[in-house]
């Protein structure tokens, strides 16, 4: 430390947004990610938002080739990734334009004055350099660096090219908020040595530049003030920071354990969905198989003959594959076999914005199918809860012989948040028992209470049946175009989907249990609601939230709760899709609160909402 | 007695009542699939018989043995899943014309690809049947039918050069009314490792009636078919007084003693893609056969190997070891 330095202040804070932005090249996710796991770490609760463009790399410095990674870290219980940040790093001039409106007055703004020359604010659209703006210094706490200069000095001895070295600035821009947020740098340290063992070069330029953003933050007083976020006091237990991918992943092979079963999950690459297929594919000593097929049917289709065969099968895909796999959904439902169906939604329709986050596929996943083929439909709400939800799909699909439809979205799946790591004793237990007694046997005989049928699997002497897509007479199974015999398995098919409901635990309502506003939502806006009604409670608003995760069947408690609300609202990123499930089957008039921007709602949006339902 | 070695035919037909028309070919497949089942040795709850959808996919239904009758087109992509979660099941795929080379077409090229270890029994009736006539993908080009009154446009697919192009390891071709030949083709697919792909000529009674009888009437067989038999020469006629050698790109008739000696093993298959084309004009015979039949890795054998290399790597995965992994933290 130079002397003499004079003490730079300590400000002690609840929560901290910070936004990366720069190119899709720049390595902004992994800045993000970096900054999210030494957080979590540090014991901070916080939650995280990736933002980036569809295209891998798209051309250099332009603004649709934007990638931001937000992250907020709180000493508190958090429950989304936060509205404004307070904290933008801009690499270029892209970054800040697409950025800037968003950052919070007096915001702290870091920015990569290496990357301004003439050429850059052209592509950015800039008819003159934003930093020569007055106003910028004036409502902003600007910190202009030249990042560029700065690596290539601190990278200078390890004898990169420019190229290479340059590559490192987004550690230096790291190392620097590090100091900003009195983070250590070990994790980090021990991540790059992890990754880059085998380029002992790559390596030292990257540990340089990350030390030398903390040592020029610290000697060069580029900050008025350093910062203090504490650990949060979360329930005591064992974390890890999960993203709802991972998540999701995870609770389905822990699924398969608890229902002892091998897991076989066919697949196709589809945006945002693939990387439940990355995880799975890793998992191969957990009993998991994964089949990369040729189309989303063949992926649906391979996972229905897996299950067919005694793994439980389960294919993951978004929006459109969803649609290419309604008609082999629909034999799940008519053999009768478990199957779970993963869908990390985003926006639609057809292509859409495939790396936006939406939550329009509620009605496809009910009723996108031909003819009457009721299925269960469960939707997991944060990163974190992908597990619980995983976990629950499982149970469903093999305790009633029926396909499951696991709603996600792009927020949920590219986010992450601390996860607490359930206790192996407090899990559910499942284990399945496939049919081999014969006497008596008929593949569609069911169970009393379930009205399940029993799970034979090929291979078993004396039971060889016949099942496929053409009606079945009840109990034999046999083809049968008997009229009163198909009104018959139809609503048999209906009534076993339905007693499911009897299976769920009671309905938890947040804040007020009755009283004048209910917020009932579903999945990736469990976040946004959770810090709304928080603020309402803080207001003394009369508000209750309830959150779905069994939206198909419906929970048997939720008529009552609706019924104790003088005002239902839903909001969904979708123009009503729950909004018309809730009207239609109570009749109650619940009053939608729709977004489609590609983007999950704020908290301040919900608020807004809620207190002119109030008015 | 082990009862896999002493099954009769009966023991392989199923309660349920055949629905084909009368006179279809498909009956004499049904009887020909029922004996070989039985004089496998293999126990009957092993095999799996999966279809798609068209007259032919009934099939399942007909057989004693664990069935599954899917959707159009899928079968191979449900029976890709069928074995690679349970590789010792024997799963058998019926498909049409229709089911397979159109609706289908994109999952039978993948299996052929990635050679699992399935059979796959395609009735090309050159029609499609259950949906009253309409014009296959495999419909010889002019033919009127219900969806084409005035003659069908369509160039159609040869099915042994999609599946020789498509790599499948084991190719042949037989005939519904060859009851003989039919058994050894499937014997042979039986015992082939890997994916076996083979084409039953068919006729469809009501829609296409004498579908491929210029090749498999009585009176014609004879000089209108070859058989391919690798290892064995290019000889055809009643009396096998005809042959057929390759000359360079040409395939021109000979003298038995002259004619070229087949191979299915060939590094590329070229003769088996030349051999099946241009047969419409009459002027060499059809070939029916073994076209293919090579050695590769099958898919669900590289995966079981896979899973069980990565398992020795990194040790048997339990809950704890899945919800201990990763970097974690503890709150007290």
């Amino acid at each position: 430390m130079a002397p003499n330095q004079p003490e730079i202040p300590l400000q002690h804070l609840d929560e901290v947004v910070i936004r990366f932005a720069g190119d899709s090249g720049d390595g902004m996710q992994l800045t993000g990610n970096q900054f999210t796991e030494t957080s979590a770490l540090f014991g901070n609760d916080l939650a995280t938002f990736p933002d980036y463009p569809a295209e891998i790399r798209a051309p250099v410095g332009t603004l649709f080739g934007v990638s931001g990674f937000q992250v907020r870290f709180a000493a508190k219980d958090i429950h989304t990734p936060g509205d404004r940040p307070d904290v933008l790093v801009a690499m270029n001039p892209a970054a800040l334009k697409v950025n800037l409106g968003e950052l919070k007055e007096g915001g702290l703004l870091i920015v990569n004055r290496g990357n301004f020359s003439p050429r850059d604010l052209a592509k950015a659209h800039y008819d003159h350099n934003p930093l020569d703006d007055e106003k910028l210094a004036e409502n902003y706490q600007l910190v202009a660096i030249d990042l560029n200069e700065a690596t290539l000095k601190a990278v200078e001895s390890t004898g990169l090219s420019n190229k290479d070295a340059l590559r490192c600035k987004n550690l230096l821009a790291l190392g620097m908020l590090y100091y900003a947020y009195g983070r250590p740098l070990a994790h980090t340290e021990d991540w790059l040595k992890k990754k880059f063992a085998s380029k002992p070069q790559i390596l030292e330029a990257n540990l340089l530049a990350l030390r030398a953003g903390a040592a020029i933050a610290e000697n060069s007083e580029l900050f008025k003030v350093v910062y203090q976020v504490n650990p949060a006091p979360l329930p005591t237990g064992t974390y890890r920071n999960i993203g709802g991918n991972q998540g999701l992943a995870m609770g389905l092979v822990a699924g398969c354990q608890l229902a002892k079963l091998p897991l076989f999950y066919g697949s196709y690459p589809i945006t945002p969905a693939s990387d439940v297929l990355h995880a799975l594919a890793r998992y191969k000593n957990y009993g998991v198989t994964t089949f990369q097929a040729e189309d989303e049917i063949a992926a649906i289709c391979s996972a229905i003959g897996a299950s067919y065969a005694g793994s439980l099968g389960m294919t993951g895909t978004s929006g459109p594959g969803l649609a290419l796999k309604a008609e082999a959904l629909g034999l799940a439902v008519m053999v009768e076999l478990p199957l779970i169906v993963v869908d990390v939604q985003r926006a639609g329709p057809s292509t859409g914005m495939p790396t936006k986050t939406e939550q329009a596929d509620l009605l496809q996943a009910l009723f996108g199918r031909n003819s009457e083929a009721p299925l269960p439909v469960l939707a997991t709400s944060t990163p974190a809860d992908c597990f619980a939800t995983a976990l629950e799909a499982v149970r469903i699909a093999t305790t009633y012989m029926t396909p499951v439809v696991l709603l996600s979205d792009g927020y949920i799946g590219n986010g992450s948040e601390p996860f607490r790591v359930p206790a192996i004793e407090t899990l559910p237990s499942f284990p399945v028992r496939f049919h081999t007694e014969r006497e008596g046997f008929l593949p569609y005989q069911r169970d009393d209470q379930s009205l399940a049928r029993p799970w034979v699997i090929p291979g078993t002497p004396g039971l060889e049946h016949r099942i496929g897509g053409l009606e079945k007479e009840d109990g034999t199974g046999n083809v049968s175009y008997d009229p009163a015999n198909h009104e018959r398995m139809v609503m048999l098919r209906e009534e076993k989907v339905a007693r499911i409901a009897e299976s769920y635990p009671p309905l938890e309502v947040y804040g007020e249990q009755q009283g004048e506003v209910l917020v009932l939502g579903w999945g990736s806006t469990y976040g946004a609601i959770r810090g709304a009604v928080n603020r309402c409670q803080d207001a003394n608003l009369s508000v209750g939230m309830l959150h779905l995760r069994h939206i198909w069947p419906l929970p048997k408690d939720l008529g009552d709760i609706l019924q104790r609300f003088k005002k239902i609202m839903i909001p969904e990123l979708n123009r009503n899709q729950l909004c018309r499930l809730i009207r239609s089957e109570y009749l109650v008039d619940a009053v939608s609160i729709p977004l489609v921007q590609g983007r999950p709602f704020t908290s301040t949006e919900l608020l807004g909402h809620i207190q002119d339902l109030h008015a | 007695m082990n009862p896999a070695t002493s099954y009769k035919k009966k023991d392989f037909v199923s309660n349920q009542e055949v629905r084909w028309c009368p006179g279809c070919g498909d009956y004499a497949i049904l009887n020909a699939v029922q004996q070989c089942f039985a004089s496998f040795g293999v126990p009957k709850e092993q095999f799996v018989v999966i279809s798609g959808i068209g007259c032919s996919s009934r099939f399942p239904y007909y057989m004693d043995t664990y069935g599954f009758h899917t959707i159009h087109g899928r079968a191979p992509a449900l029976a890709s899943g069928v074995k690679i979660a349970n590789p010792d099941l024997h799963v058998w795929v019926i498909t049409g014309d229709g089911d397979a080379m159109s609706i289908g077409g994109n999952h039978l090229i993948h299996a052929m690809r990635r050679n699992l270890n399935i059979k796959i029994l395609l009735f090309n009736n050159r029609i499609y049947g259950l949906t009253k006539g309409q014009y296959s993908p495999t419909t010889v080009p002019g033919k009127k039918t219900s969806s084409s009154p005035f003659g069908s446009l369509d160039a159609p697919f040869n099915p042994i050069t999609v599946a020789l192009g498509a790599g499948a390891s084991f190719v042949a071709r037989t005939v519904d009314t060859q009851i003989k030949h039919m058994k050894g083709i499937l014997q042979a697919a039986h015992e082939h490792k890997g994916f076996a792909f083979v084409e039953i000529l068919q006729n469809c009674v009501i829609f296409n009636d004498g579908a491929h009888a210029q090749i498999t009437d009585k009176e014609v067989r004879d000089a209108r078919q070859v058989d391919l038999r690798p290892g064995q020469p290019l000889v055809y006629g009643k009396e096998l007084e005809m042959g057929l050698r390759f000359d360079g790109e040409q395939l021109l008739p000979c003298k038995p003693e002259e004619a070229s000696i087949w191979q299915a093993n060939s590094p590329t298959g070229a003769r088996a893609f030349q051999i099946c084309q241009n047969t419409e004009d009459g002027s060499i015979p059809v070939p029916i056969g073994l076209f293919r039949q090579v050695e590769r890795p099958c898919l669900e054998d590289a995966i079981h190997q896979q899973v069980k290399e990565v398992t020795q790597n990194l040790g048997q995965g339990d809950l704890e070891s899945l919800l201990r992994s990763g970097e974690t933290w503890d709150v007290s």
